[in-house]
């Protein structure tokens, strides 16, 4: 041991730890260097492939938002009709998510279970699970929905299918982790009583992690209605769909587009606010 | 314990139960409804007439095989060999493939599972189904007339317009102006040279250490020429997409964290004295989340045209509002504790940031861009589909055509392929910066 008594090798100690303090910071200020510098050359080339300069576009932001909302204001009397007309093509978006939301979290449910060490049914599939989910949480919901609108025609069942497939990928990883960390003593117990395999998870493990995975699925299901509006833009039915419309008709239906625009505004913010007002209780366990 | 209290007990127990059990059943019944409901309402019923089966046969057989077309022209007569009938695959003059022979007066192609079909002069078409008479074809006064003895065989269509033959062995379609004989191989050909280039044919030994085979070139800067401006693939291009796809994540995501990490302490309660200045801007973080990447990327591909800018631009703006949110919060949840050990030591306010606040926050924040840059690089596709950039792009261009599955497959396999690669990525970094189990 250094005899810290010692004033020299105190001093060499101290002269060591800054020396060393000093490297770490000098490599973190240089990654941090050398990264904004990749960023600027990265807007640069990003800039020069664009279609309109970054330079010319940044005095146009609001010409678009502006024309669409003087437009609404001037036939704003109009504004209701066009809520109500819409509204169909709203609650078509919100069953997309809440269908995906809901298949998903039993699909991932169902995986996490699976891909669990010390819960899974098969333990030797464990892998096999883990690499499933992998790959529904790889591939982008735009590929899985425009591959099935070639199929099975446009409409909400392609956007549901793509969803769904990457909600059960992306809860089933969330769920693992919980499950992970469940107790394992109530499932010894109802193992030790002859419960079958669904009879521990159902009454063992899900009891625990309940609140947990509500959670999860409550912004899965925020990030879903985000998802199922931006598959309509690309042919899935939906308020995505009905904006794309609007869109392509151009000046004159601009009312239109502006009664979209409020009903999705005013449903994300409605239904974060919800979801992060239960989650909020239920992590705080206060909820019953 | 009397055993009146017992009983009690039991019976308070199992009231409890069965109401928990009636709740169970109750949300179970909930969920079924709406499940029913969605069904109607989705019109699943309908989904069986509007499913174009013929279409998922077409893609499923098609995303991993390739046709050969051996095309007849009806009027000057002459044959043509093209790999999936394009015109970036033909056969170069006086090349054709191995399984054609025959001159100008019969020319026999050989189909798979010993079909084979004869084009004999006067546009007739002698196809032989193995076990069975051959069945001609012939252009009549203008329509095409079939001889055959009895009724036709199931896998021939006829229409005095329009022949279709469909076996195992391949696929044959006579119209008024040309034949046209399809053999379909395993695997996406001219993946690495087209007919055209003198590489085609080649093995990579061959075009490393074997002798110069185009003289004007040498070996590997010739073959990798040849390969990178494929002219069917279109390698240049689609390494050129992939790239600008991940450009639009990393300047979305690290822009984004850049310019919310400031206003973040202006929304944090510990850090923003005044109530107005943080009400304010978590309002702003709101709204931007609120109104969604969707509409940001219309508003902002109307000013900025297409392009991987606006991509990134619009996953900047919105990504700023999550950062903000998320940031914020992290800064709220500080511990004052170190902060107060380095305003001990006699530290200015600068300093009690720099050795208080940040290494607490860092691990935070890391965390969040990195799983945002990973989940952004899934978006920057859908976005790079919506604004016209990218690999979405292209993958949105190859559906479109409804003919490329093997391209469209192709970009498929490299978009999971990325996404998967950055997942890893962006876990193995995590893991070196914070020094958290790599996800």
């Amino acid at each position: 041991m250094t005899d810290i008594s010692n004033p020299s090798h105190l001093r060499q100690m101290q002269s060591a730890y800054l020396d060393q303090a000093r490297r770490r910071r000098l490599y973190g200020a240089l990654t941090l260097i050398i990264f904004l510098l990749l960023l600027l050359p990265g807007f640069h080339l990003a800039d020069s492939r664009n279609a309109g300069g970054f330079w010319n576009g940044i005095g146009h932001v609001f010409d678009y938002p502006a024309a669409v909302l003087s437009e609404a204001w001037a036939k704003r009397q109009e504004l209701p009709g066009h809520l109500v007309k819409f509204f169909p093509a709203l609650v078509e978006t919100i069953n997309i998510a809440a269908i995906s939301t809901l298949i998903g979290s039993i699909g991932g449910m169902l995986f996490a279970f699976l891909s669990v060490r010390g819960l899974a049914c098969w333990p030797r599939l464990v892998p096999l699970f883990r690499r499933m989910m992998d790959i529904m949480r790889a591939i982008p919901e735009i590929v899985v929905a425009l591959v099935l609108i070639f199929v099975l025609g446009g409409g909400p069942v392609p956007a549901m299918i793509a969803i769904t497939l990457h909600s059960i990928g992306a809860l089933g990883k969330l769920f693992s982790e919980v499950a992970e960390n469940a107790d394992p003593k109530p499932v010894e117990g109802l193992a030790s009583t002859g419960a079958s395999w669904s009879q521990r998870m159902l009454l063992g493990v899900l009891p625990q992690v309940a609140p947990n995975f509500l959670s999860y699925a409550l912004l899965r299901f925020e990030i879903n209605i985000r998802a199922s509006a931006i598959l309509g833009f690309v042919g899935a039915g939906g308020i995505g769909y009905e904006l794309k419309n609007a869109m392509s008709w151009g000046q004159g239906k601009f009312d239109a587009a502006a009664a979209i625009f409020i009903l999705l505004f005013g449903t994300i913010v409605l239904f974060d606010q919800l979801s992060s007002s239960y989650r909020n209780r239920l992590v705080k366990g206060d909820w019953q | 314990m009397t055993a009146a209290t017992l009983a009690m007990m039991k019976d308070a127990a199992a009231t409890r139960l069965s109401r928990k059990r009636t709740a169970a059943y109750a949300v179970m019944a909930l969920i079924g409804l709406y499940l029913a409901y969605v069904f109607f309402a989705f019109d699943i019923p309908g989904l069986a007439q509007r499913a174009r089966m013929d279409n998922a046969v077409t893609l499923l057989s098609d995303s991993w095989s390739y046709k050969t077309h051996v095309t007849r022209d009806h009027r000057s007569g002459a044959i043509s060999y093209a790999i999936e009938g394009q015109r970036k695959g033909a056969y170069p003059e006086g090349e054709r493939p191995e399984w054609v022979s025959g001159d100008g007066d019969a020319v026999t192609v050989e189909l798979k599972n010993g079909h084979s079909l004869r084009l004999l002069p006067g546009n007739v078409t002698e196809y032989r189904y193995p076990g069975t008479d051959p069945v001609t074809i012939r252009l009549m006064d203008d329509e095409l007339v079939v001889d055959v003895i009895g009724p036709a065989p199931d896998w021939i269509t006829l229409n005095p317009r329009r022949v279709g033959i469909t076996t195992e062995g391949g696929r044959v379609t006579i119209t008024r102006s040309k034949t046209e004989v399809f053999r379909y191989f395993p695997g996406w050909e001219l993946f690495f040279f087209t007919l055209d280039s003198p590489y085609h044919g080649h093995g990579p030994l061959d075009i490393l250490f074997g002798e110069r085979i185009d003289p004007d070139r040498p070996n590997i800067a010739g073959a990798w020429h040849d390969f990178w401006y494929n002219p069917m693939w279109l390698h240049a291009k689609v390494a050129w997409a992939i790239f600008e796809t991940m450009l639009m994540a990393f300047l979305g995501t690290f822009g984004a964290a850049i310019i919310a990490l400031p206003l973040a302490f202006l929304a944090a309660k510990r850090f923003a004295p005044l109530m107005a200045v943080r009400f304010g801007m978590r309002r702003i973080f709101d709204f931007i989340r609120g109104v969604d990447g969707l509409i940001w990327t219309v508003v902002l591909s109307r000013a900025f045209g297409p392009g991987p800018m606006t991509g990134a631009l619009a996953i900047l703006l919105t990504d700023t509002g999550t950062f903000g949110k998320t940031f914020s919060e992290a800064l709220e949840n500080v511990d004052d504790k170190q902060i107060e050990g380095i305003a001990s030591t006699g530290a200015n306010p600068v300093q009690r940031y720099r050795f208080g606040v940040l290494p607490q926050v860092t691990p935070v924040l890391l965390s969040q861009i990195l799983y945002l840059f990973e989940s952004n690089t899934r978006s920057a596709t859908i976005i790079g589909a919506i604004t016209g950039g990218g690999i979405g792009l292209l993958l949105t261009q190859a559906l479109q055509t409804q003919q490329d599955w093997e391209e469209v497959s192709y970009y498929i396999v490299l978009v999971v392929l990325i996404v998967m690669a950055m997942d890893w990525f962006s876990g193995w970094l995590r893991a070196r910066l914070i020094g958290g189990r790599a996800g």
